[in-house]
């Protein structure tokens, strides 16, 4: 049974498996790292309830692979790991995309690189989870700052991963997977759930020719489709095709299906925006300590927003084109040395100032800081 | 080892007939149905397919080299280009 | 009666027969042992529809793409964990894994061992070409002692794996070895293995002239298969510490475990779903 309609409280972890659940995951595959491990734990027990399946495979390859496996098989299924595992899911990842394989995997970012700090938060996977595997792609990344996010974002990252065929990744961090939050689960006609869509008839289907959406239906196995599924570069009949003119047309659906669809995917909260000629750019667990800090310089009467990335791939440069006119400065906090502030200065160009806050990883930014910045730049 | 058998087969009476059938252009000239064939009744032809391969052909039959539809070379070639099955009234 | 030219062959309805010539090299063991489990699976009465192979990367990884059923040609050394989702979420469908030595057990030799330990219901068909052959011939963890490779350009100072000995090590309920010269017996092997449940392996040792043969003085598919024919000694129930592939002795071949009713872990899996709802499964 999943879970029902109510006012729960649960961590992140916890949040994220149970909307799992409630998206119709009937499969996980992971293998136990810090600080995900609960998320894991979770499904072990609540799967088997639903009907569903959980392994946990002799590492991270082996998880995703499985999960890609089990997709083709008809299940929704996901993974969750931190920084060494998702590290070891890259070339899946890509797989995924070539084969456009609805998967979703959960990163819990930890302080990196290497091993780190297991048990301290991060955000140094956000160009990871968009450049890890080799070759032109396009993933789609989620980054939620509460554990409601979590849970709703878990939701929306299934139905993303469903409508596109790409691989959805959840991007977490330590501090949210391991935060205790009130958490509403939304009644059944409140719940929105989209399911791959199917070939319309068997007769004369090509698996990898695409409807105007730039998604192709996905075929289910043992009904005759007899398709054949590669990483291979191949052409609408699924068959391996080495060809440059192939190579472009495929690749760049691949790519357009999410770069087309962008005001579908992409999400931003803003918070104080209206009036600010100042802002902060944030994401993931630093949203949280940045709206403390926007509170605290208007006080100061200093006119500073906070823009808030929930999606954070495919990156929402229109929304950062549309509102560099009216700010005068973005400061961008992240748990890294510079990620995010390359997109933004990007897509900002030199319209406006453009500052990181950086953090090299194990706690967040306080208020203070944040109001340090602000007051600094303000003036 | 092999060729004694096919001194052997040369004295068997030969209880059922078959017919070799080739998929001539798929041949890549391995070689494996005609060495393998337990009554040597194939050889190299002096042709080239499309792909420029010498495919397997008949030998000139000399009495009892013929074709027992054992069906070896069927499952040895690699390239899905010859199989033999009994004659008609055989499968009967 | 002459030789009748014809343009199909009684194979062709498993075959995607657009894709061929196929890739494999002439005088290559890969389309023989493909023959034989098309053979295998006709004798062990396998609806196609209800079959789905799954390859890794490398020449044998190709067999996925030239089947003519639901097929996946996976990344390289994880055509198992692959399989592994699969079968989870199709307990009804057979599932077969049709890859090479270095797909298999070198780059996925901890998938395979791990699947065999939990005994994941997939029979895989592990073709032996002593090396890597797509890549140019270089050595892998099946090249024998002393072989020579182009990355063992004085011959191979590692030793082997023992791939029967392996598997059974790690719990697979089927082992059997045969060669490409052998097709009949694997192909009864591959009709019996598919009767069979959990994880089992049929691996072939098989002869790449292009890369291997022609370093190690056999330098045609028939050079191969003769030494094959030369060399091989069947031997059911062999001890199989006694397995191990070695260039100047006898290999050896035949049925080697044959485990029934163990089960399986997709059988447990959903026996637990049973237990934990206390209901049966589709109610």
């Amino acid at each position: 049974m999943s879970l029902e309609p109510g006012t729960y409280f649960f961590s992140g972890n916890e949040a994220v498996a149970e909307a799992a659940l409630l998206a119709g995951c009937r499969f996980f595959a992971g293998y136990p790292i810090t600080p995900t491990s609960e998320l894991a734990e979770r499904m072990a027990r609540r799967l088997p309830q639903v009907g569903g399946v959980f392994i946990q495979m002799e590492d991270e390859i082996g998880s995703i692979m499985a999960i890609i496996g089990a997709s083709w098989g008809g299940l929704k299924a996901m993974t969750a790991t931190s920084g060494p595992g998702f590290s070891l899911m890259q070339e899946s990842i890509g797989f995924a995309a070539m084969t456009e394989t609805p998967i979703v995997v959960c990163n819990v970012q930890r302080a990196g690189p290497s091993t780190g700090m297991p048990t301290y938060v991060g955000q140094g996977d956000v160009m990871q989870a968009k450049w890890g595997s080799h070759g032109p792609y396009e993933i789609i990344a989620l980054s939620p700052s509460s554990v409601q996010e979590c849970f709703d974002m878990t939701i929306r990252a299934f139905n993303l991963s469903e409508k596109y065929r790409v691989p959805v990744i959840l991007l977490m961090d330590e501090r949210l997977s391991h935060l205790y939050e009130k958490v509403r689960v939304p009644s059944k006609n409140e719940l929105i759930i989209i399911n791959r869509k199917k070939p319309r008839e068997k007769k004369g289907f090509l698996p990898y020719k695409a409807d105007d959406d730039l998604v192709p239906p996905m075929p289910p196995v043992g009904e005759g489709y007899h398709f054949h599924v590669t990483g291979l570069t191949h052409d609408e009949r699924g068959y391996p095709h080495m060809d440059p003119e192939v190579q472009e047309s495929l690749i760049r659906r691949l790519n357009d299906k999410i770069r087309k669809h962008v005001d579908d995917i992409v999400e931003i909260d803003t918070f104080m925006m209206d009036d600010a000629d100042i802002a902060i750019v944030a994401f993931g667990s630093v949203v949280r300590p940045s709206i403390r800090a926007i509170k605290l310089s208007r006080e100061r009467n200093i006119r500073a927003g906070l823009i808030a990335l929930k999606t954070i791939w495919p990156f929402p440069d229109k929304f950062f084109e549309d509102i560099s006119s009216r700010i005068n400065t973005f400061i961008v906090a992240e748990i890294n040395y510079g990620q995010v502030v390359r997109e933004v200065k990007r897509a900002i160009g030199d319209k406006a100032k453009v500052l990181l806050l950086p953090k090299m990883g194990g706690a967040l930014h306080t208020p203070e800081e944040l109001l340090d910045i602000l007051m600094r730049e303000a003036k | 080892m092999i060729n004694n058998q096919k001194q052997k087969t040369q004295t068997i009476q030969v209880k059922r007939r078959g017919i070799v059938y080739l998929v001539k252009d798929r041949c890549k000239g391995c070689g494996f149905c005609i060495e393998f064939c337990p009554m040597g009744v194939l050889k190299p032809s002096k042709d080239f397919n499309a792909q420029g391969y010498h495919y397997p052909i008949l030998v000139e039959e000399p009495p009892n080299k013929v074709c027992i539809a054992c069906g070896f070379c069927t499952v040895i070639c690699p390239e899905f280009a010859i199989y033999a099955e009994p004659m008609e009234e055989e499968k009967k | 009666m002459p030789m009748q030219f014809v343009k199909y062959h009684v194979r062709d309805k498993y075959l995607k027969t657009d894709r061929l010539p196929h890739i494999w090299c002439p005088g290559c063991g890969i389309g023989s042992i493909l023959n034989a489990f098309l053979l295998g699976l006709e004798k062990a009465n396998i609806d196609p529809d209800k079959l789905l192979v799954v390859s890794g990367i490398g020449c044998t990884g190709r067999v996925a793409g030239y089947l003519n059923m639901d097929t996946f040609h996976t990344t390289h050394g994880r055509a198992i964990p692959f399989a592994i989702g699969l079968k989870i979420a199709r307990p009804d469908m057979h599932v077969v894994v049709f890859s090479g030595d270095g797909d298999l057990v070198t780059i996925g030799g901890n998938h395979f061992i791990h699947a065999a330990r939990r005994n994941n219901d997939l029979l895989v068909i592990l073709v032996n070409n002593l090396n890597y052959g797509m890549t140019g011939g270089q050595v892998g963890a099946t090249t024998p002692h002393n072989a020579i490779t182009t990355t063992t350009p004085y011959g191979n100072i590692e030793d082997d794996f023992n791939i029967p000995f392996l598997a059974a090590a790690a719990g697979a309920v089927y082992v059997a070895r045969w060669t490409s010269l052998h097709v009949r017996r694997l192909a009864w092997s591959i009709a019996e293995a598919f009767h069979r449940k959990g994880f089992r392996l049929i691996e072939v040792i098989s002869q790449c002239p292009t890369t291997f043969g022609r370093r190690n003085k056999m330098p045609n598919g028939l050079d191969m298969l003769k030494w094959f024919r030369d060399n091989t000694i069947v031997k059911h129930n062999a001890d199989l510490r006694e397995t191990r592939i070695e260039l100047n002795r006898k290999i050896v071949i035949g049925k080697f475990i044959d485990i029934k009713d163990k089960p399986t872990f997709e059988e447990q899996a959903y026996g637990l779903v049973e237990k934990v709802r206390g209901v049966k499964r589709g109610e």
